[in-house]
């Protein structure tokens, strides 16, 4: 019925069920293939889990205390990290798109740091906020930043200069009423595909940030993997998939209410 | 109504950078209520004129006089474009109120307003669709009620019409008329349709030569209501045409 991006596909019954049946379908030869990987031993021995002992595994976790603490732990920095980088990256963006002089002044700047991984500032961010949520959490952010900032900026220099002869015309020529009128209306749909991508970039880094040792599920995954157990790693694994999952269809239908004018 | 018409005098302008004017020592007046038709090709600059009369843009030589904002809730002019410029992110509703923000109108008053034009352009039941759901003749007629929603003295319409189908056309030139001897307003309509502008308009004035000036002003000789084919309007067009 939706795709990736939420918008309607004409689509009827017949060929939705088989579409779900060849998904599935999907999903099973790549479970079959993994077995067979493991009972074949394509790896070194030990490293592939057994597929079917995942749910077990899951189990486990959750029995033992760690998955829930860990995915609780793990959200701390993101929506932090995923706020800050939002917002920030938003309002520069919005900035080097409307006003000239900060477009000049900053254009340079943007250059050399936009080029930086934000894993590259791991380093600091460990010397800065030693192993803590505020640690991770500006990792993601400088992320979350770029994406934003481009989304946004571009976004709003699409606006068609038109509407704001419109606005003139029709007494919304102050910056405010143009703004809120016909900027950022405008730029809607760019700034918030910006920000739905944001919000799974967020999720790269951050697993990422934490096997520093920030508490969350990447610290998990890496400390299962020290023993061996690599079950457990898939299940974060799954988990991860699952939670971004969720956030990208919330994500998805803020963004379809906002935008419900779009044909 | 404002007692004050429109007075262009010795009115030019250029674009910034360029050494030629579009138009130059450009003289014409529109009394109050009074329908004025502005002719010309394409590139003589009718719209840039319609815009230097909206303030959109400054001429830059010349005097000009606009009608005075006098009532509370108005507007001195209002702009119907060509290509309607309706907000495609608000309701048809909110389009129309769009120029009634910071008039010192309260909410039912700006409710009343939009009811009333919407009701005029005989599209009250649409006021909640979004812009992509109607025809391109009905957003035009919405563009009209966006304009006729801040009673301005004059209306400022740049070839309302061109974009739509002819049936569609003739249709929309009828109900501005009977918009128009309600509403009491003045009009400046641009177009380059001849028949056009001698069905509909007062006086004709036709824009020529480069840097333009105006060519030809004159009453048409027929009253309102007219027929299209009435020979007379027909000599007329002929000779705007031949102005042209």
């Amino acid at each position: 019925m939706n795709d990736s991006r939420g918008r309607r596909l004409p689509r009827v019954g017949p060929s939705r069920t088989r579409r779900v049946a060849y998904g599935a379908f999907g999903v099973a030869s790549f479970i079959a293939l993994w077995k067979l990987a493991f009972v074949f031993n394509w790896a070194p021995r030990g490293t592939i889990p057994d597929p079917f002992v995942v749910p077990e595994a899951l189990w486990q976790e959750y029995a033992g205390g760690r998955l829930l603490p860990a995915i609780g732990s793990s959200l701390v920095h993101y929506v932090w990290g995923l706020g800050v980088g939002t917002f920030l990256g938003f309002a520069v963006g919005l900035m080097a798109a409307s006003a000239r002089w900060f477009d000049d002044a900053h254009y340079m700047l943007a250059r050399i740091l936009r080029p930086i991984p934000p894993l590259a500032w791991v380093v600091f961010a460990i010397a800065w906020f030693q192993v803590s949520h505020a640690g991770a959490a500006f990792v993601i952010s400088i992320g979350v930043f770029w994406v934003n900032y481009f989304a946004t900026a571009s976004g709003v220099r699409d606006v068609d200069p038109r509407y704001y002869e419109l606005a003139r015309a029709f007494g919304h020529g102050g910056f405010i009423k143009r703004v809120t009128s016909i900027t950022l209306p405008g730029a809607a749909p760019g700034i918030l595909s910006g920000m739905r991508t944001g919000v799974g970039q967020a999720w790269m880094t951050l697993i990422a940030a934490e096997l520093l040792g920030v508490p969350g599920m990447g610290q998990e995954m890496n400390s299962a993997a020290g023993v061996g157990a690599y079950d457990a790693v898939v299940v974060y694994m799954l988990a991860i998939s699952l939670i971004y999952t969720l956030s990208d269809g919330l994500f998805a239908l803020i963004e379809n209410r906002a935008l419900r004018w779009r044909p | 109504m404002s007692d004050t018409g429109l007075e262009l005098h010795d009115v030019g302008y250029r674009y910034p950078n360029s050494d030629s004017a579009v138009f130059e020592r450009l003289n014409f007046n529109i009394a109050p209520g009074e329908f004025v038709a502005l002719v010309g090709g394409s590139g003589v600059g009718k719209s840039t004129v319609l815009r230097c009369v909206a303030g959109l843009i400054q001429p830059s030589s010349g005097r000009m006089q606009a009608p005075a904002n006098t009532a509370k809730g108005t507007r001195p002019s209002a702009v119907v474009f060509q290509d309607t410029r309706l907000l495609p992110w608000r309701r048809l509703r909110a389009n129309v109120g769009y120029g009634l923000a910071g008039l010192g109108l309260s909410k039912s008053e700006r409710d009343a307003r939009i009811d009333e034009v919407l009701a005029l352009i005989g599209m009250k039941a649409f006021g909640e669709r979004w812009p992509h759901e109607i025809s391109g003749g009905q957003a035009q007629r919405v563009g009209l009620a966006r304009a006729l929603a801040v009673r301005p003295h004059i209306l400022l319409m740049d070839e309302p019409f061109s974009a739509v189908d002819a049936l569609t056309r003739s249709r929309l030139q009828d109900e501005l008329l009977a918009i128009w001897k309600r509403l009491n307003m003045a009009v400046l309509f641009v177009t380059h349709d001849i028949a056009e502008a001698a069905y509909l308009a007062d006086r004709v004035c036709v824009m020529g030569g480069s840097p333009a000036r105006i060519v030809f002003d004159e009453r048409v000789p027929v009253e309102h209501p007219r027929a299209r084919e009435n020979s007379e309007l027909q000599y007329f067009a002929q000779r705007v045409s031949d102005a042209l």
